[in-house]
């Protein structure tokens, strides 16, 4: 190790890695992966969004769990953000693509993107 | 992409519990459900919960899965990680038992027994994989030695480590600080000087050191490089003991990657700062965890004290000036150096600043690893993190300091613990071990228990330890025996204070503690064993004697089937309102083993 810039560029390429660990993130991006969501196509949406928010750099913020049925099967996938003090947001009939474009606007630009909520 | 990992326990305690086989079973599974991709698994140090092992930790949510099996990774898979639905009955919950319902703490860090602790020497173990140095160094690790190499002068990593007030966790509480400052300014023109750590942790019933090693090697090194810079040193020395070879290992796979990335050798991160270190292994002398024996032995000699002063900051290692610290004391440093001092003596007592680590024993629920800040009180240990005594049993005391402290009782239950403290009520903070006991332990017995441990590990050299520690052993057995007398107690009191003014090192001087402090508490107990021949607690097996009740035996027998030594016998009477012939023990025959009492249904059978 010749210089301090070398350890940081260490530190900063595996933070991303275990701040997994962390559980201080402060958005939480539920994706309901029961038999009713995986049959929907839930998989690709968890995909989407596990690899989005680590591109965009948001792995720090926001962390992505996934929930068992949570009752509305016919608007599967069905995916929740929860922000602390605000209230839940619950997108339904998400795809990949979908997923791109929710974490683009809401999660980066902190916008609502309203045509994909459950109306 | 992965987007969770699981953490399972690789520390000696669930490594022992079967936590390799449960890591096979993960891979198994992961892999039959297509998630390698997915799902990391981390091989981390202990989580501090060593009674509820293996431990498994999923994230990002922090699940807490405790006493896993094999069998139930396949749930955990099928379930957690791949629906996103927690397997509720195999989550921690406060009783320690597994839930039958749906626990209210599925997250590690919201159970009481993590609750109430605060991590700085632990704070990766349990995190990070400690064979990763990679883990390490985005856990901030190494930062701070960048920081004393590049920003601060020695001494001034030497004033904020006094401002911080850390003093030594192995033991004696000396301000590390100050040991530091001896060892730079005491000899001006050494040509030669060495920082060393005390990894020979021998108390019974102590395992922090070990923990630290296992969990955060790196933590280690970094400090010891950053004593190094402090005192003038390059060349470090790690006394473990043999024993530990999870720690062995891992230390070793540490220092090589260390060397590797260059934050061990020659000028590290370009300042012209040299430093390497190697490990030494113990043989399992307890002695050789006092510093001047460590020392010794570190140079190829026989382990054995030598009398001070010289203290080590003059004449240590291979006669040159010498730091030698605990590894809790160096796993503290780096964070010192970062955090800076105000944030580390935020935490403790006006003298005993930051935290403690405990390694919990004994009758309590929660055995395991806690650390909690100093002045944090034993009723908080015991009752909150610890989880109270198992079986509705009543608390008696708490031992510290091992073979060289002594016992708490439950009127000191609120007593901040720190260093003072414990010294002014007759024990010592020693290296951490706390051994819980309920009413049913005998005091005069754990007295017994931690001198048989002194006497086998004095090492001979001065005679009041030698010959001293084995005569108190002896008149403890005469008491344990019912054959001592009250003038008995007198002299071997005498006996104890002898040795603590005259033996040559703090193995000698703090043996006596474990009889002195259960003498000035619990001396009701040394004279009903004397006066009345009986022990309280009944355990001293020569004064109980077994008897069954012919009222309430219901002549099953059963007792007589268990017993080894064929010392009961039935006789001709038959109690009021039952069928068959009620038995007795024959006292000269029975060898007080207690089977039978733990076999009899009926409690007919009782000791006293």
């Amino acid at each position: 190790m010749k210089s301090l810039a070398e350890l940081a560029a260490i530190r900063d390429k595996m933070k991303d890695k275990v701040v997994l660990r962390e559980g201080s993130s402060q958005i939480r991006v539920v994706v309901g992966m029961a038999t009713c969501g995986i049959a929907a196509g839930a998989r690709p949406v968890l995909s989407a969004f596990v690899e989005g928010i680590n591109n965009a750099g948001l792995s720090a913020n926001v962390t992505v769990t996934q929930t068992g049925c949570i009752g509305i099967c016919q608007y599967e996938p069905v995916v929740e953000i929860y922000e602390a003090d605000k209230e839940k947001v619950t997108y339904v009939k998400m795809t990949p693509e979908k997923a791109a474009e929710v974490i683009e606007r809401h999660l980066k630009g902190g916008k609502v993107v309203e045509e994909y909520i459950i109306k | 992409m992965i987007r969770a990992h699981v953490l399972i326990c690789g520390g000696t305690g669930c490594t022992s519990s079967g936590s390799k086989s449960i890591q096979a079973a993960f891979d198994d599974a992961l892999a039959a459900q297509g998630l390698t991709e997915e799902v990391k698994i981390v091989q981390t140090g202990c989580f501090g919960l060593c009674a509820l092992g293996p431990v498994v930790i999923v994230h990002p949510d922090g699940t807490f899965y405790s006493r896993v099996t094999p069998e139930d990774v396949k749930e955990i898979v099928s379930e957690h990680l791949l629906k996103g639905r927690v397997v509720d009955h195999l989550v921690y919950n406060d009783t320690g038992d597994k839930a039958e319902a749906a626990p209210e703490h599925a997250s590690l860090n919201d159970t009481a027994f993590y609750k109430a602790q605060k991590r700085v020497a632990l704070r990766n173990c349990g995190v990070i994989n400690p064979e990763n140095i990679d883990e390490y160094i985005a856990m901030d690790g190494y930062a701070a030695l960048g920081k004393a190499l590049t920003e601060m002068t020695p001494d001034q990593v030497i004033e904020t480590v006094l401002a911080s007030g850390l003093r030594g966790r192995g033991g004696a509480g000396f301000p590390t600080g100050k040991k530091w400052e001896l060892a730079r300014n005491l000899v001006k023109d050494a040509d030669q000087k060495f920082v060393a750590c005390n990894a020979d942790e021998g108390d019974p019933g102590a395992f922090m050191d070990r923990s630290v090693l296992e969990g955060d090697p790196h933590a280690l090194i970094e400090a010891m490089a950053i004593a190094a810079y402090a005192i003038g040193a390059n060349k470090g020395f790690v006394y473990v003991r043999a024993e530990y070879p999870i720690a062995v290992s891992r230390l070793g796979i540490a220092i090589g990657q260390a060397r590797e990335y260059g934050l061990l050798g020659k000028n590290i991160f370009g300042t012209g700062f040299d430093f390497d270190m190697e490990i030494r292994l113990g043989a399992g002398a307890f002695v050789c965890g006092e510093e001047t024996a460590l020392m010794t032995s570190i140079e190829g000699h026989r382990g054995e004290p030598r009398p001070r002063p010289p203290f080590p900051a003059v004449k240590g290692l291979f006669g040159k000036p010498t730091v030698l610290n605990n590894v809790e004391t160096y796993a503290n440093i780096p964070q010192i150096i970062l955090k800076g001092a105000e944030w580390f003596s935020s935490m403790g007592t006006e003298k005993s600043k930051g935290t403690k680590v405990f390694a919990l024993g004994g009758n309590i629920k929660n055995t395991g690893l806690v650390e909690v800040p100093m002045g944090t009180t034993l009723r908080q240990i015991v009752e909150e993190i610890g989880g109270g005594i198992p079986g509705g049993k009543k608390f008696k005391a708490a031992q510290t300091g091992g073979p060289s402290g002594g016992c708490i009782p439950a009127q000191h239950l609120d007593i901040p613990i720190d260093y003072d403290n414990l010294l002014s009520i007759g024990s010592m903070m020693g290296s951490g071990g706390l051994i819980v006991m309920d009413e049913d332990s005998c005091m005069v017995d754990i007295a017994k228990f931690f001198l048989e441990f002194t006497v086998d590990e004095s090492c001979g050299k001065c005679t009041p330890c030698r010959v001293g520690t084995q005569r108190l052993l002896e008149m403890l057995n005469k008491i344990t025996e019912g054959k001592a007398t009250l003038e008995d107690l007198d002299k071997m009191e005498e006996l104890c204070h002898y040795i603590k003014k005259n033996a040559l090192c703090g193995l000698g001087q703090t043996a006596p503690n474990p009889v002195l402090s259960t003498l000035h508490f619990f001396r009701d107990e040394y004279v009903a064993h004397i006066v009345d021949k009986k022990c309280p607690a009944g355990v001293c097996k020569s004064l109980l004697t077994f008897s069954i009740d012919k009222e309430k035996c219901i002549g099953c027998g059963l007792c007589a089937r268990n017993c080894p030594a064929d010392a009961i016998t039935k006789t001709d009477y038959i109690a009021p309102g039952k069928k068959l012939p009620a038995w007795e023990i024959d006292p000269a025959k029975c060898v007080k083993c207690g089977a039978c009492i733990s076999g009899c249904k009926f409690k007919a059978i009782s000791k006293g």
